[in-house]
Formats: C-alpha cells, sequence, structure tokens
C-alpha cells in the first residue's frame, strides 16, 4: 500500500515538475516573442513546414472522413426516414469535432514529432549550446517560430479539412447514397451556424499551440544522445495527442 | 583576464572540477591539457557560461558571470567564439550561412561583406568551394575548421578552442596551429584551447596548464611547466601508460 502510494505520489510529482516547465517554456517563448526582431523568415519556413507540407495528407484525411461519416450517418436516419439530416450531421461533425481533432493529430504526427526530433538533435550534438555562445537565445530562434507556426496554421488546415469533408461528404450522400441534393444542401446550411465552424477553428488554434508547445519542449530537454531524441519524439507524439483529446473535452465543454 | 576561483562542478555526483583555480591572461595563448574525460570541455564551458559552477566563481575582466542575468551574459558573449569539439555546426543550414551566422546576428554589414568576409575565413582554415555544402557532406576534420572559421568570423576578443586539430592530419593540424598564432598576433584575441598533441601544444602556447583530478596541477610558461617535476604531468608529456596516472579502462579490456 505504502508502494502505491510512494508510487504514485512520484508520478504525480513529476507530472507537476514537467508542467511547470512545459509552462515555463510557454512564458518564455512569448516574452521572447514580444521583443523585437520576430525572426520572419523563421516563421514562414516553419509555416510552411507545418502548414503547406501537411496539406496533402489533411485533405485525404478530411475527404474520406466527410464520406464515411455520411455514410453512418445515412444508416442510422434511414430508420427513420430522415435521410435529409445527413448533410448537416456531416457538417456539423466536421466542424465542431472531427476537423480539429483529427487535423491536429495529423499534424501532431507529422510535424510535432519532427519538432521534437530536430531540436532534440539540436540538443544532443551542442547545437542549442553553440547558439548561447554567439549569444542568441534559442528559445527565440527555435521555440518561437514554431509556436506561432502552429498556432497559426493548424486553424487553416482545420478550415480546409472541413471543407473538403463536407464535399466528401456531399459526394457519398448525393452521388452514392442518392439522397436529394436540394434538401441536403438546404438542410446543412439551415443547422449548421458560423459559430460551429467559428469555435472549432478557436479549438484547432489551441490545439496547434499543444502540438507545437509539446514537441519543442521535448526535443528542448533531451538528453542522452540519438536514444534520447528517439524518445523524446514518441514522447512528443504520445503527450500531445492525449493532451489534445483531455483539452477537446474541456473546450467542448465550456464551448457548446 | 579571465580567473576561474575555487570552482567546484559534479554531474550526478561525479565531481568533475573539484576546487579548480585557473588565471588566464588576456592577449595570449593558453592551452590546457589533461586526459580524456578530465573535465576540459566542461572546464571551457564554465567560461563562456554555458555551465554554471556548483561553487566558485568565473571572472572575466572582473566580472562574476556565473552570477549574471541572460542579458548582461549575451552582452559578455558577444566578445567570444568557440568551436566546439564535434563542432556543433548547425545542420539546416550550408557552411556558408554557418560562418554567416554570427555576421548576420551581430553586425549591420551588407549581404556582400558578409559573403566576402565567409570567403576569406573559410579560406584561411583551408576550405574552398564549400560553402554551398552541407554540414553532412563534409568530413569530419572539415566539418572541425568550418566550426572554426565560425568562431573567429567575428574577430572575437576571446576564443576558445576545443581540440582545434584533433582529427586532422598533421599537415592540415600544423596549418590550423599556425592560423591561430597569426590570428592572435593580429587580433591580440585571448585564446583558451583544449589540446591532446604535446608537441603543438608546446609549439603554439604562451601558457600550458594541466587539470588532473579537476583541479589545475600544474601551469605556466610552456619551459616552466616541461621543467616542472610532478609526476602526472611528466607521464603525461612522455606518453607513458606506467605512472601516477593509471589507465583503468584499458587495463579493464
Ligand atoms: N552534461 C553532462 N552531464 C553529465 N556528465 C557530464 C556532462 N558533461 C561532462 N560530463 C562528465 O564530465 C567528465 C568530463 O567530461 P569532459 O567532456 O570535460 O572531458 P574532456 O576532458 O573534455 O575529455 P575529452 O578529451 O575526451 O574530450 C566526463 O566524465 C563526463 O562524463
Ligand atoms: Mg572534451
Amino acid at each position: 500500500m505504502i508502494k502505491f502510494i510512494e508510487t504514485v505520489g512520484r508520478g504525480l510529482i513529476r507530472f507537476v515538475e514537467e508542467f511547470g516547465l512545459v509552462m515555463f517554456l510557454f512564458l518564455a517563448a512569448l516574452v521572447w516573442m514580444l521583443r523585437p526582431p520576430l525572426r520572419l523568415r523563421a516563421v514562414f519556413k516553419q509555416m510552411e513546414f507545418v502548414g503547406v507540407d501537411s496539406l496533402l495528407v489533411v485533405i485525404l484525411m478530411g475527404t474520406f472522413t466527410g464520406g464515411v461519416l455520411a455514410f453512418q450517418a445515412y444508416h442510422g436516419f434511414r430508420l427513420f426516414g430522415a435521410e435529409g439530416l445527413v448533410g448537416s450531421t456531416v457538417a456539423l461533425g466536421m466542424t465542431r469535432e472531427l476537423g480539429p481533432v483529427l487535423t491536429s493529430l495529423m499534424v501532431t504526427g507529422r510535424a510535432g514529432s519532427a519538432m521534437a526530433a530536430e531540436l532534440g538533435t539540436m540538443r544532443v550534438t551542442e547545437q542549442i549550446d553553440a547558439l548561447y555562445t554567439m549569444a542568441c537565445n534559442p528559445i527565440k530562434y527555435l521555440v518561437v517560430p514554431r509556436i506561432i507556426a502552429g498556432v497559426l496554421m493548424l486553424p487553416v488546415l482545420t478550415i480546409i479539412a472541413d471543407f473538403v469533408g463536407i464535399i466528401g461528404g456531399y459526394l457519398v450522400g448525393v452521388g452514392l447514397l442518392e439522397i436529394n441534393s436540394g434538401i441536403y444542401v438546404a438542410k446543412m446550411i439551415e443547422i449548421v451556424e458560423l459559430d460551429d465552424i467559428f469555435n472549432g477553428l478557436i479549438k484547432s488554434a489551441c490545439f496547434g499551440l499543444i502540438l507545437s508547445l509539446v514537441g519543442c519542449y521535448k526535443g528542448f530537454y533531451t538528453s542522452g544522445g540519438a536514444e534520447g531524441v528517439g524518445k523524446a519524439t514518441t514522447q512528443a507524439v504520445v503527450v500531445a495527442s492525449v493532451s489534445i483529446f483531455i483539452s477537446d473535452y474541456f473546450l467542448t465543454a465550456a464551448m457548446f | 583576464m579571465i580567473r576561474l576561483v575555487d570552482v567546484h562542478k559534479s554531474f550526478n555526483g561525479q565531481k568533475v572540477l573539484d576546487g579548480l583555480d585557473l588565471e588566464i591572461e588576456t592577449g595570449k595563448i593558453t592551452v590546457i591539457i589533461g586526459r580524456s574525460g578530465g573535465g576540459k570541455s566542461v572546464l571551457l564551458k564554465h567560461i563562456i557560461g554555458l555551465i554554471r559552477p556548483d561553487r566558485g566563481e568565473v571572472l572575466v575582466d572582473g566580472v562574476d558571470i556565473t552570477r549574471l542575468n541572460d542579458r548582461r551574459l549575451n552582452d559578455i558573449r558577444k566578445n567570444f567564439g568557440m568551436l566546439f569539439q564535434d563542432a556543433a555546426l548547425f545542420d539546416s543550414m550550408t557552411v556558408g550561412e554557418n560562418v554567416a551566422f554570427p555576421l548576420n546576428e551581430h553586425t549591420r554589414l551588407k549581404r556582400r561583406q558578409i559573403d566576402e568576409i565567409v570567403r576569406q575565413k573559410l579560406v584561411q582554415v583551408g576550405l574552398r568551394d564549400v560553402a554551398h555544402k552541407m554540414p553532412s557532406e563534409l568530413s569530419g576534420g572539415m566539418r572541425k575548421r568550418v566550426g572554426l572559421a565560425r568562431a573567429m568570423a567575428l574577430d572575437p576578443k576571446v576564443i576558445l578552442f576545443d581540440e582545434p586539430t584533433t582529427g586532422l592530419d598533421p599537415i592540415t593540424a600544423d596549418a590550423i596551429d599556425r592560423l591561430i598564432v597569426d590570428t592572435q598576433k593580429h587580433t591580440k584575441a585571448t585564446c583558451v584551447a583544449i589540446s591532446h598533441d604535446i608537441e603543438s601544444t608546446f609549439k603554439i602556447a604562451d601558457a600550458v596548464a594541466m587539470i588532473y583530478h579537476g583541479k589545475i596541477i600544474v601551469s605556466g610558461t610552456p619551459d616552466a611547466v616541461k621543467a616542472s617535476e610532478v609526476p602526472a604531468l611528466q607521464q603525461f608529456i612522455q606518453r607513458k601508460a606506467e605512472g601516477p596516472i593509471m589507465n583503468h579502462h584499458v587495463l579493464d579490456m
């Protein structure tokens, strides 16, 4: 029993410690963000990496998710003759939930992991130390552009995912399942509100912050050579994904 | 002048620096020798504030840098250049961008002037036509020389070299030794180098210091150090396996 409490206690202390360090990194990044000059070149490079390079996977993910959503909704709604609501279900599901969450998870796997690996490698090969010796703050130079890119690009990717998801749903619903096109679109426009889309985007910005912050944090504090970099990368993906799910619940509860 | 006073540093309970005292004179070349794993790199990182000591002072022109905040420390670091043992080149940048990095950060020079300085610095370390290559395309010795060019890009007042010639062929190593001496003559910089190469140490040094068991056991002019009768030092410069320094890890194999 005492062992158990000890283990839990130690885990809790570790959690609080790590959370504190993440918050420290976040605050440091905020301070450096406000201190000019902002490195636009580095920011654009990261925006390209997080955003543009994720475009294809996000489009594929969104289209098929929208399509599958239409399929599933259709089978349920047909039982009581409400096929006309498939369109609005797909649109609501995409904009409120699946668009932001799935996009963030895709980008976590692609870019969050890469941030941890890149910064981790820079740490263990002393490139971060080299920045310090050249009187450059690595938080400003490395962390700030990545966080900005995460917060700005995730909403953009999410909008795209929402859009192609709705198209995917339409193709399946109207094209394959032969729901009346007029009703499909009319119901969708009637039920989905701008707020649904907007709140989804706010969520995705939060998720963008989480995945870039966790990726940078895990990379920045890497130790232990190539093995350490591997661990940091895995942990970045796991921690960021779980954090996204948990914060999604609370954000949703607060918004809708 | 740079002075380390009673510096202690442990990593996970392992004592690396144990009350180390060292004076490094301005405008001279000081070479630090000592065996592998003896704490030479750790010592060098203390001088530029990368590692803070557990106890003790690191005085740069009378200012204890272990107590400075980031901004003041950075002001001091702008006068420093450092070559890392493994070069620590930014591997997302080309060789040219690496050398240009400190110039871009801390000067207002035009693009053309920076390119010209980069070219010059690379020629000085014996590298031509590599500016557009990525660090991963270079050999270890070439990377080291790029690191050297980067460390000297701003003509800093203090240059720290962590094993500048290790891993180079004898001819290049000698050229680098000369480069260090010439640069020092031109810029009157304070140079601190770590070396395993006894011959080159005594060739370039104005002062030599040996670190052993976390302390400086001998320091002084090359001649004074050579003449010193400290057994560990004599064993070191005569390259003997037997003596007060035991080769535990070699014997264990
Ligand atoms: N960041 C660190 N964390 C833990 N231990 C460290 C760290 N840096 C150095 N050490 C330990 O300190 C000791 C001295 O290391 P250091 O790199 O200064 O040796 P060195 O004299 O430069 O050796 P070499 O000539 O092989 O480069 C080593 O035992 C090393 O394990
Ligand atoms: Mg070393």
